[in-house]
């Protein structure tokens, strides 16, 4: 049962023993929530070359996404945003598998991957822009390889099992990457998904996040079975790794690259982690669950832990500490400044690339609704009465 | 010029597509091996390989779903949902997904996907494998819906929705499946009568029947029975649901002053509901009559001996003529 990983009686699951190999509760592991590295058998070898700086590096990018996802969420309470997914606990699943791939690989994700959006360099502003209402999508997928979020659950799974199967046709060693929760195991789509992957054996990873929660739903709700289990049924290798472990994410992630670049069809990783915040801005948690939950949780954190084993290194210097607040400042303000002053878009644009060749039927309609706009004396309906903007 | 039926037209269509684009591909159930099961695709992952003309598993949902995933990656894919029934499980992938993604990016995405629908009637089907779904995809922006009516557009039309930036819903009149005409194989699809064009099939000066798809041909055998009465019937075929090209329609209806539309489909909320208001709206003054529907009835899909009565055939079609002319009819009399 996933209840362990919801807090209740994870403790007694697999004993103290199993986790200095690597395990705990089932879950792949390389650092203890206390911040020890421990080994494993088959994972060490995947993250053998990161280095102490690499890892001061890891921490300084999950410090700073918690950052962005903070400052986000002010700016929603402070009425600039409209809505805000947080994905606060979810760092080391984030970066973890982010900072995994290739320029080259392309990755479908469910809204509330800002962390990967930031490892992919999509710039500060545009991860704000959707939820300020002033875009449907905040960048151009080509730039970063990245498609746009998808707010539909699990619709972004096919999307990259389509792209891969592209990837194999082309006879590229690129990866598609697809992100979504625990919810979205539920649906249709990614059951679909998991087929035709299977199927066709085409380079994709499915990067489950399981954060417990599908909004007031427990993970118990949607699946009687490790949902890394169930990738086992359509004949795709799986993996169940402890999600706030930012090395344990690392290594899985390039388990599943290699063997997608290698032609060895998918994989499925199940990143046990947890939605420490609300669903979204508009969620309150307290409706639906135990207090006592989160502060198990709160225990198993993804950056104290990372912290731990830099301090156990010697390497959590108060320089470090400085260095690390000095951009996550840096990039709050960058990204607030951006959401602040972001120009509105302009009444016309509405019609603006429904299709992109012409049709009559819009024209038409944008045509009369130019000079619907214009009867003011102003093109720019800066006049236009405020239920009509 | 050729004999062909209209499914052969098709497959002709579909692989001059193939032989001139390297990014078209095709997808769905049964089309390699078989051919489809109405042999649509018949001969094609023969002569293009399994990875141009893709067999798939049983799932419309991921057919469209995957398709957008190709196109993002620069492909052209061709999917066939095998029957009109069993586009819906395939739904929210092609009104959320197909038809949104260009306008979602801002344009940087473009979604140049075909989705092949046999729709329609009358050939004594069960449940499920007989609907004309068209109206929920004409009131979904971001699609064009077209639908031919004879072997010559059919393959022309097809090779420009393949060739169109923007997804098309391509439906298939499947009762017309077997039909034969000649088809001129060298016409260029980039110079033929554009999809979005309404055809002019007849003149006439007295009515403007508005048609589309399966029920072309029962509009055409309506007019001729007309003539014989001295009633002189302007039939319209539409080709493409969305958008449609009112200026053709608005042209005729000017000039007799009446419109009768029929389809398939059931009347509430219809195509033909849409076409009347927007004639209504642009012709008022022209009009002499109200505008008339004659359409299949607001039920589900009846069983085979019971099809007949719901789909519009000529004798219905000419009492709708008689509607807007006066003429003694089957609601004469009848008020509100």
């Amino acid at each position: 049962m996933s209840t362990d990983e919801a807090g209740q009686g994870g403790a007694q699951a697999q004993g103290s023993a199993q986790s200095t190999q690597g395990t705990a509760h089932g879950l792949v592991q390389l650092i203890t929530p206390s911040g020890e590295r421990v080994s494993h058998p088959e994972f060490d070898f995947w993250v053998r070359d990161i280095t102490d700086e690499q890892l001061c590096s890891l921490f300084e990018d999950m410090s700073v996404i918690r950052r962005i996802d903070v400052e986000a969420t002010a700016l929603q309470r402070q009425g600039e945003l409209a809505l805000w997914p947080p994905l606060l606990g979810q760092e080391a699943a984030q970066i973890g598998s982010g900072r995994s791939l290739r320029p080259d690989d392309f990755v479908f994700s469910s809204y509330r991957e800002n962390g990967v959006a930031y490892c992919r360099g999509v710039h500060l502003t545009d991860l704000v822009r959707v939820w300020r209402g002033n875009a449907s999508a905040g960048w151009d997928p080509y730039t970063v390889n990245m498609a746009t979020p998808q707010i539909i659950i699990g619709a972004q799974t096919l999307h990259a099992t389509g792209y891969a199967m592209g990837i194999q046709n082309d006879g590229a060693d690129s990866v598609a990457v697809t992100y979504f929760g625990d919810g979205a195991t539920s649906e249709g789509d990614v059951n679909e998904a998991m087929v035709f992957a299977a199927s066709f054996q085409v380079p994709v990873v499915f990067f489950c996040t399981n954060n417990q929660w599908a909004i007031s739903e427990p993970v118990r709700l949607q699946s009687h079975i490790h949902l890394a289990d169930r990738a086992t049924g359509f004949g795709i290798p799986s993996m169940r790794v402890d999600g706030n472990d930012v090395l344990a994410v690392m290594a899985a992630t390039r388990v599943a690259l290699d063997r997608a670049r290698r032609g060895g069809g998918p994989t499925f990783i199940e990143a046990v982690s947890y939605r420490m915040g609300p669903h979204t801005t508009a969620d309150d948690p307290t409706r639906y669950r135990d207090p006592n939950e989160l502060e198990d949780w709160a225990a198993k954190d993804p950056i104290s832990r990372v912290a731990g084993l830099l301090e156990r290194k010697g390497l959590l210097t108060e320089e470090l500490q400085q260095q690390v607040r000095d951009k996550a400042d840096a990039v709050a303000r960058e990204m607030r400044d951006g959401c602040t002053t972001m120009a509105d878009p302009q009444p016309l644009d509405v019609f603006k690339h429904v299709y992109s060749t012409p049709n009559s039927w819009l024209d038409r309609q944008q045509d009369h609704y130019a000079r619907y706009l214009a009867s003011f004396g102003d093109p720019a309906g800066a006049t236009l009465e405020e239920g009509a903007r | 010029m050729t004999q062909m039926t209209f499914a052969r037209a098709i497959n002709a269509g579909l692989r001059k597509s193939l032989e001139n684009d390297p990014k078209v591909v095709l997808l769905g159930e049964d089309i390699g091996m078989l051919g489809g099961v109405f042999r649509v695709t018949d001969g094609l992952q023969k002569d293009f390989g399994t990875h141009r003309v893709v067999d798939t598993p049983l799932a419309e949902s991921a057919i469209v779903g995957t398709a957008v995933g190709l196109a993002y990656r620069g492909y052209r894919p061709v999917v066939e949902i095998q029957f009109d029934g069993f586009v819906y499980p395939a739904f929210d992938q092609i009104v959320s997904q197909v038809a949104k993604l260009h306008y979602r990016t801002r344009g940087a995405v473009k979604m140049p996907i075909t989705i092949r629908v046999p729709f329609g009637g009358g050939i004594g089907s069960p449940e499920h494998h007989s609907e004309s779904p068209e109206a929920y995809f004409t009131h979904t922006s971001g699609l064009r819906v077209v639908t031919v009516s004879n072997p010559q557009d059919a393959y022309t039309v097809i090779q420009q929705a393949v060739s169109c930036d923007d997804p098309v819903i391509y439906f298939e009149p499947k009762r017309r499946y077997h039909d034969k005409a000649d088809v001129d194989e060298t016409a260029d699809a980039r110079t033929a009568v554009s999809m979005e064009q309404a055809r002019v099939l007849t003149e006439g000066t007295d009515v403007t029947l508005v048609a589309y798809g399966p029920l072309v041909k029962t509009a055409l055998d309506a007019a001729a029975a007309a003539a014989d009465e001295g009633i002189s019937i302007q039939v319209i075929d539409l080709c493409s649901l969305a958008p449609v090209d009112y200026d053709t329609v608005v042209a005729s209806v000017r000039r007799t002053g009446r419109l009768v539309v029929t389809h398939e489909a059931g009347q509430s909320g219809g195509l033909g509901a849409e076409v009347a208001a927007s004639i209504t709206e642009r012709c008022f003054y022209y009009l002499e009559a109200a505008p008339v529907r004659v359409t299949g009835f607001d039920i589900p899909y009846p069983y085979s001996k019971l099809e007949m009565h719901h789909l519009p055939g000529l004798d219905r079609i000419l009492d709708g003529v008689d509607r807007t002319l006066g003429r003694p009819n089957s609601l004469s009399g009848l008020e509100g």
